[in-house]
Formats: C-alpha cells, sequence, structure tokens
C-alpha cells in the first residue's frame, strides 16, 4: 500500500446516520407538474376540483362526461385546453391540435362527435396572420373530423401575459345506441391493442422547440380519431374501454383503467410499437416513450375473441400503421400496470409522478 | 437504434445469465456503482434472472443523489435573486432542499431553465448580457468535461456573466469508502462504463489490490450487464481478486479519454467533498482551480457560508453505501414516492429508491 493510499485508508469518512430532509408538497403553489398528466395532477383533480364540483359523472373521470338529457339520447361531452410551444410544430399546429384533442375526447366514449366550440385567448401583439394560419388548420381538421365549430369566444391580454394564442375547445357528441364504453369495463383476459406508434407528438413537439439538440425528422401524430373508433365499434360489441394516451403517455393511461377497472394490465416490452427516431431521441434524454405524450393514437381494450377483427379494421385506416396487441388484461394485480420485459424479466409501470424530467446523464 | 438493440437481445442475454449459473459455486455479493446501473438492471429485471447466489447491492453513483444539501440550498438561493438565470439538468428540479425546490423557485418566480448541456447554458448568457447565467456543474466524471470545456470557452469568448456552481465528484474515492467501511458487505465490483469512458480505468488496479476486490468495468445495456456480472463471478470464483477487467471494450480503454481528462485537469482541483448521505470523503471531488475563480457562482454570490442540517428520516445514507435495499425504509413507497420524495434517492430516475419504486420492487410484494 502506498502512503496515499493509507492515508486515504486513515481518512475514511465516519459515517453519518441516516439522513433526509423533509418531504416538500407543492401544496402552496400551483407548479408545471399539475398539468403533466400525471400523479400531482391527478392529485390536482381529487383533491381541489372533485369536492366541491363533485358528481357522479365527473367522478368517473373519463375522458368526457356522459349524460343523459331529459329529452333525446345520451351526451359525450368534453372540454380540452391547448397551450403548446412553439404554435406550429412538424406535423401539426395548435389549431389542429384544438380541434382533434376534444374529438377524440369525446371520441373515446364511444361517441359520435358533431359539434365544437372554441374559446381563444390571445396576446396583445399577436401577428393576425399566424392567427388567420392557425384558424385555417381548424377549418381543416374539423372538415375532416365531419365537426363543426358553431360557437366561440375571444378574449385579448396584455403583452406578457400570454404566450401568443390559448385554444380551449368543447365538443359535445351522441353515443352511438348499444355503446358503452367507460374505464371501468376492462375485463381479465381482454386484450389491450395501441392504434400505432408510440410518442410521436411529444418528440416532435420537444424538437420543434429546439430542446433536443439534435436535428429529428419525427411529425406529430395529432389526428382525429373519430371515424377508426366508429368503424370499430361498427365492427364488434367487445370493445369496453377507449382511451387516447395524451400527457403523460400509455403509462399513466393504463393505470387509470387498471384502477378504475379494478384489473392488472401486463404489457410485452417486444410488442410496443415506437419509431426508432422515437427511441434514439427517448435514450438520449432518458425518456419512457411509454410516458411521452401521443395526439393520434388510442388504446383499446376489448374482448379476445374479436382482437383480429379490430386489428384488422384499425391497420386498413389511414392513423392505425403500427398497431399492435400491446398486453392483456389479468385479474391480478388489481389496480397495477405490469411490463413483461424482453429478456423475461417483470416489472411495474407507474404513473408519470410529476413534470417529465430529462436525466443527466 | 443500431448498436443498441443488439444489446438487448434476449436469447444473448440468457446465454450469458446461463454462464453465470454454471460458474457460481457460493453467494458474492456485488455492487453496481453507477445508478444508470441500477435503473438498467430493474427496468430489465436483470435482477430477477441472477442465480440467487448472486445480490446486487446499489452504489453512490447518482449524481443527484449524493449533492450535499447545503448546495442545493445554495442553488435555491442563488437561483432565487432576480438577477439569475439559473440553469441546470431537469432531474435536479425535483431534489429537496432544507425548505423548497427548484420548481418552487420556478414558481415564486424565479427564471430557472432546464438544459441539456452546460453549452446551452453559456450561449443562454450571451444571449442576456443583462442577466448572471448560473450552471449547476453537479455530477461524476462523465459530465466534468463538458462542464469545465463551458468554463474554458466562457474566459475565451470574455463571457463575463458566466458562472458555474460546482458538486463534482469522483467515483475512485467513494470505493475506497466503501470498501473501507466496517460494514462493507461488497466482495466484487461493477464498475461505471460512462465513467471509465472518459476516466479509462487506470486508477482501479490499485484499489483491487489493496482491497483484493475485483473490479469489473460494466455497460449498461442488459448484455452488458450481463456481461460485467459474468467477469466479475469469474474472477472471484477464480481467486483472481486483485485484478481489473475490462468488460465494455467497445466504449472504454485504459487509458481512457486524454482530451477529456486533460479539459478536467486545467479547470478542476481535487477537493474533499461532502456526500448526501454519506459524509465527507477525503479527495472525491473536484472544484473550480484558483486561476478560475472568476467563474465559481458560491463566490460569486456570496453563499458559501450557506450551512444545512438534514434531518433524520430516511436511511438514503444506507442504500448509497450498500448496506441496505430502498424497501428495506420503512418510509418506501409510503411517505416517500416520487411525487414526494423524502430523499434524493427518490427524486433522480437514477436513484436506487426511484428505480425501486418505479419497477415495483419491494412494493406489494
Amino acid at each position: 500500500m502506498t502512503d496515499d493510499q493509507q492515508a486515504m485508508t486513515n481518512n475514511l469518512p465516519t459515517m453519518t446516520g441516516p439522513v433526509c430532509p423533509v418531504p416538500l408538497k407543492h401544496s402552496e403553489k400551483i407548479v408545471l407538474g399539475h398539468g403533466s398528466g400525471g400523479k400531482m395532477m391527478a392529485d390536482l383533480i381529487a383533491k381541489t376540483f372533485l369536492p366541491p364540483l363533485d358528481n357522479p359523472v365527473l367522478r368517473a373521470g373519463n375522458d368526457a362526461g356522459v349524460v343523459q338529457p331529459e329529452l333525446g339520447p345520451q351526451l359525450a361531452i368534453s372540454t380540452d385546453c391547448h397551450v403548446v410551444s412553439p404554435l406550429f410544430f412538424p406535423g401539426g399546429d395548435i389549431g389542429r391540435l384544438a380541434i382533434c384533442g376534444t374529438v377524440n375526447d369525446v371520441a373515446m366514449m364511444g361517441a359520435k362527435p358533431q359539434y365544437l366550440t372554441a374559446g381563444f385567448i390571445l396576446e396583445e401583439g399577436l401577428d393576425l396572420a399566424i392567427l388567420e394560419r392557425v384558424v385555417e388548420s381548424m377549418k381543416a381538421a374539423a372538415e375532416e373530423a365531419d365537426v363543426e365549430v358553431v360557437a366561440g369566444d375571444t378574449k385579448v391580454v396584455q403583452k406578457g401575459l400570454a404566450d401568443g394564442l390559448y385554444i380551449t375547445t368543447s365538443g359535445v357528441g351522441t353515443i352511438f345506441p348499444g355503446v358503452e364504453i367507460s374505464g371501468a369495463g376492462a375485463k381479465s383476459g381482454d386484450v389491450v391493442i395501441l392504434s400505432g406508434y408510440l410518442g410521436d407528438h411529444g418528440i416532435a413537439v420537444l424538437g420543434a422547440r429546439g430542446e433536443l439538440g439534435f436535428e429529428s425528422d419525427v411529425q406529430s401524430d395529432v389526428a382525429p380519431l373519430n371515424h377508426v373508433i366508429a368503424a370499430i365499434l361498427a365492427t364488434s360489441e367487445q370493445v369496453r374501454v377507449l382511451r387516447d394516451p395524451t400527457r403523460g403517455g400509455v403509462a399513466s393511461t393504463l393505470n387509470e383503467i387498471a384502477q378504475q377497472s379494478d384489473v392488472g394490465i401486463t404489457l410485452f416490452e417486444n410488442a410496443i410499437p415506437v419509431r426508432p427516431a422515437v427511441a434514439a431521441a427517448c435514450e438520449m434524454l432518458g425518456f419512457d416513450p411509454l410516458y411521452i405524450a401521443n395526439e393520434g393514437k388510442f388504446i383499446a381494450i376489448a374482448g379476445p375473441t374479436d382482437a383480429d377483427k379490430i386489428l384488422s379494421v384499425i391497420r386498413s385506416h389511414p392513423y392505425g400503421e403500427g398497431t399492435a396487441i400491446i398486453g392483456e388484461v389479468t385479474a391480478e394485480p388489481p389496480g397495477r400496470v405490469l411490463m413483461k420485459t424482453a429478456i423475461g424479466g417483470t416489472r411495474i409501470v407507474d404513473v408519470l409522478a410529476g413534470e417529465l424530467l430529462p436525466r443527466i446523464c | 437504434m443500431k448498436y443498441v438493440t443488439e444489446y438487448r437481445d434476449a436469447d444473448l442475454v440468457k446465454g450469458v445469465l446461463q454462464q453465470i449459473q454454471e460458474t457460481v459455486t457460493q453467494t458474492w455479493v456485488l455492487m453496481e456503482i453507477c445508478g444508470g446501473q441500477t435503473h438498467a438492471i430493474v427496468r430489465h429485471g436483470i435482477d430477477q434472472l441472477l442465480p440467487d447466489q448472486i445480490e446486487l447491492v446499489h452504489g453512490p453513483g447518482c449524481p443527484v443523489c449524493v449533492t450535499p444539501l447545503e448546495l442545493i440550498d445554495k442553488a435555491l438561493a442563488i437561483a432565487s435573486r432576480p438577477e439569475v438565470i439559473f440553469t441546470s439538468y431537469g432531474d435536479m428540479l425535483r431534489v429537496p432542499g432544507s425548505g423548497h425546490d427548484l420548481f418552487s423557485v420556478r414558481a415564486a418566480g424565479g427564471d430557472v431553465r432546464v438544459v441539456y448541456s452546460p453549452l446551452d447554458a453559456l450561449k443562454i448568457a450571451q444571449e442576456n448580457p443583462d442577466k448572471e447565467v448560473v450552471f449547476f456543474a453537479i455530477g461524476f466524471e462523465t459530465t466534468a468535461p463538458a462542464n469545465a470545456m463551458s468554463v474554458v470557452q466562457a474566459r475565451a469568448m470574455g463571457v463575463k456573466n458566466y458562472s458555474i456552481l460546482v458538486s463534482h465528484v469522483r467515483v475512485p474515492p467513494a470505493m475506497h469508502a466503501i470498501l473501507g467501511s466496517p460494514h462493507n458487505r461488497v466482495q466484487g465490483f461493477l464498475a461505471a462504463g460512462h465513467v471509465c469512458a472518459v476516466m479509462g480505468y487506470w486508477e482501479y488496479p490499485p484499489i483491487a489490490k489493496q482491497y483484493q476486490t475485483p473490479i469489473s468495468v460494466t455497460g449498461f445495456e442488459p448484455l452488458d450487464i450481463a456481461q460485467g456480472i459474468l467477469t466479475a463471478v469469474e474472477m472471484l470464483e477464480g481467486g483472481r481478486v486483485e485484478e481489473v477487467e475490462n468488460a465494455y471494450p467497445r466504449a472504454v480503454t485504459f487509458e481512457g479519454n486524454q482530451p477529456a481528462q486533460k479539459v478536467i485537469n486545467q479547470v478542476f482541483e481535487e477537493c474533499d467533498r461532502k456526500w448526501r448521505g454519506i459524509g465527507t470523503i477525503p479527495i472525491s471531488g473536484w472544484s473550480l482551480r484558483p486561476e478560475f475563480a472568476d467563474f465559481n457562482a458560491e463566490m460569486r454570490f456570496n453563499v458559501g457560508e450557506i450551512q444545512s442540517e438534514e434531518s433524520p428520516l430516511c436511511i438514503a445514507g444506507e442504500i448509497l453505501q450498500g448496506l441496505k435495499k430502498p424497501h428495506q425504509c420503512t418510509a418506501f413507497g409510503k411517505q416517500c414516492k416520487p411525487e414526494h420524495p423524502l430523499g434524493a434517492t427518490m427524486v433522480s430516475a437514477e436513484g436506487a429508491c426511484a428505480a425501486y419504486y418505479r419497477y415495483g420492487r419491494g412494493i406489494n410484494e
């Protein structure tokens, strides 16, 4: 042993006891994590929004509220705020996002979305040409989805009080007769279908922000899914759960379903469709594609006997490329999502905690 | 993803696991140093596929976890100043200081930004000449070269409004501290491949020799980790306890990355460093050399005097030393979760507690 090594051995620290600071509960101020679609947002809803506004429809916690008016058929109603930066990104823009987000939330209840409203918060100084581009894009998306924007509202705030342009849309649609879709409908033995490649939207937006630090040609998947949903509902009566995995990603969405339905869900790592460019970007940033936002994908949970029929309907649709069965519903462990890893291990897939953070190295 | 998927090939991994099974004749305790390896082990379920005789304990190699509380408090004090744009790697934002975290500073109006590299922070400094831009320079030998380079470039370009808050730590002194502890259980090490890619592994043979503990330089993909474990087990079973072997030769050489080491030595000097949960380890850190004192945020903002007291609520210290597993903590998964971390090991994606929690080790088992 050299003198240096001897000195080092002699100078070893006295190991201090257990140490850690007290927990931080972000109880007094809103932080970004409250809007990330993960556990912090779920807590905010459960503790701040739900108690004063409580009713059975809201409590069901679905993408859209399903209501039965005194006259007429059952309706699905949803609302969605859009605050994306930048306003234009590869594959879409805030206008297309605002139409598709609400169309999809209504469609995920087994409804045919028909009418939308749109609210605009505009920042003083916004170029009118930008607003015109956004509205043109809304028009195109609404035509594609076969919905109409039938009412709207506009407010302008002082420069610096908003980031260009925010859009809130609400939508309503009638539930297809005889269809009952709910997050609580998954049954043991059902298959979990994902309608294509994961994470395209989140990575496209990060790329457009210049936050990837490298060039990426990933396009957002933002798209109206109501037509493909109508097609599978016309094909099979075995569809029990539909949901679009937006913020929080597939992991958070499946955890919600597992809890609402009180079932376990097991995913097969090998079966999960991720584009190589998205996988590579996630690898470099330390993100898991299961937690990245999608705006043109849905999860369908359905009885196993119709699985092939449903798969072929989705795959034949323009927005169904890469559709795959990614998992199965099990009785155990209730409320949890597991992953069979490619090499044969098992792990739990939890919901996103707060804001998605890139890791240090 | 070419050159990565090959190292996740299930059949190849199973082949190496089989070799480990055939080689092992007794129990061995191995420590993986690096938090990235801990994460990969539980993410892929490698620990479940090893023979029962092999126990993996998780080392202190998460830079977020070992950053001392008082440095985080200094960061919070600097970030709260109105003239400062505080830049950091993302996962430092949620690490709790004594009172709050960087997220809270941002919510209270502080300008806190996530960057992916200190060179991005330097760019922000150039674009905001009326602001003071501070980068939170934490990490092991892996992040040190880029952090050092940002200072060299700032000086060369005459950027005066850039400084770094340094808490660099080094792996070899931590290995000394663990192996020299009277409670040590570690019989073999998986050395951190990324650190060795920068530093080489010339520092390790004296450690292996001094403590009769073999060291296997190990990568991060499932096949790399399996290969690293096999190499360590072969050395242990063969009685080659003074040896260091490189099981990650596609990335690591004995000498390491010479230009990277050169810029580190140009900017940083060795210093004693406090590790959160462990204590002060001699010459285990790097700090700015006196000739770069202009770029030292602690001096620029006069926060050198901040002292912080840790309160005894979690067992991160024992976990970071490999004495306990995360689920042996009574708070694990109960009071302590990623959204409400009691300790830094639950915060970072590379922290052992966060890895255990996210992938369900020790929960409902």
